[in-house]
């Protein structure tokens, strides 16, 4: 009886020894999907998104500027890619893009003042966010086609 | 409990060794940003509809220049800033990581150099 015990206790050095196991399933903290998604939650994810995209965006605008300082030839070349239906495309989303930045960057600004913690302000702020942006964008493009 | 007196905290700047500043040159290039863009966003539409001579002297004229210039500085850093966050949010490998962050660095600066090329080109080369 003692013996079978003592074959299963590990010995006071292998415990003390014991190597790091990394293999274990140790709990993890709960990851974006456990959570219902939420608007505040989704708007968070989509500044990030929308600031990504913008860093890429940007190249499109430097393209612009380098084909103005190329020459007549090669600027219509670039407005003629700009203006065709997958240009504007491209370049509504950039549009959307650029004001969803620029409206989350404010509230956070705002939030770095301490203020519109509660769930109300950043409830309304969210909502505020996606609607704000929405109607800024097609704002400016209905201006910019009536200046066409 | 801290028995460390605020500047002694504050001495050793963190593990980066660099404070705050990342963090208040996000926000600074952030608050430039916001009336750079509307004015740029401005400038683009009355660019609208335009021919080549008309935009090109538009964007080398002073003015517009001096806003795209400022545009262009503030949001490449503030782009560049942005973009070191998410790699070292999501890459974890130190080597892939450090050599993300060399070509966020090496992109950011081609795209800043070559907008500021451009936009003297148009100012000063006609």
């Amino acid at each position: 009886m003692s013996s079978d015990l003592v074959t299963k206790l590990p010995l006071p050095e292998e415990t003390l020894m014991a190597e790091p196991k990394s293999n274990i399933e140790r709990p993890l903290s709960p990851h974006l999907q456990i959570y219902r998604p939420m608007l505040t939650m989704t708007m968070s994810i989509v500044h990030r998104m929308t600031g990504a995209a913008l860093y890429f965006g940007t190249l499109l605008l430097v393209w612009w500027l380098v084909a103005l300082a190329t020459g007549p030839d090669y600027f219509a070349y670039v407005q003629n890619i700009a203006g065709s239906f997958i240009g504007r495309l491209v370049l509504f989303g950039y549009t959307w893009a650029l004001v969803h930045h620029a409206i989350g960057g404010l509230r956070h600004l705002i939030w770095d003042t301490g203020r519109g913690f509660d769930l109300n302000a950043i409830e309304w702020f969210a909502r505020a966010n996606l609607v704000g942006s929405i109607v800024i964008t097609v704002a400016l493009w209905a201006i910019g086609y009536s200046v066409l | 409990m801290s028995f460390k007196t605020p500047l002694g905290s504050v001495r050793g700047l963190g593990s980066a060794k660099s404070g705050s500043e990342h963090f208040w040159r996000q926000r600074l290039t952030s608050v430039a940003n916001v009336p750079l863009v509307i004015l740029f966003v401005i400038i683009v539409i009355s660019s609208l509809g335009k021919g080549y001579g008309e935009v090109a002297s538009l964007i080398g004229s002073p003015l517009v220049a001096i806003i795209f210039l400022a545009l262009i500085i503030s949001a490449v850093y503030h782009m560049y800033l942005g973009m070191q966050v998410i790699i070292e949010d999501y890459v974890h490998g130190e080597g892939v990581k450090i050599a993300a962050i060399i070509v966020n660095t090496f992109f950011s600066a081609v795209i800043g150099i070559a907008a500021v090329f451009a936009i003297l080109k148009l100012s000063f080369g006609g």
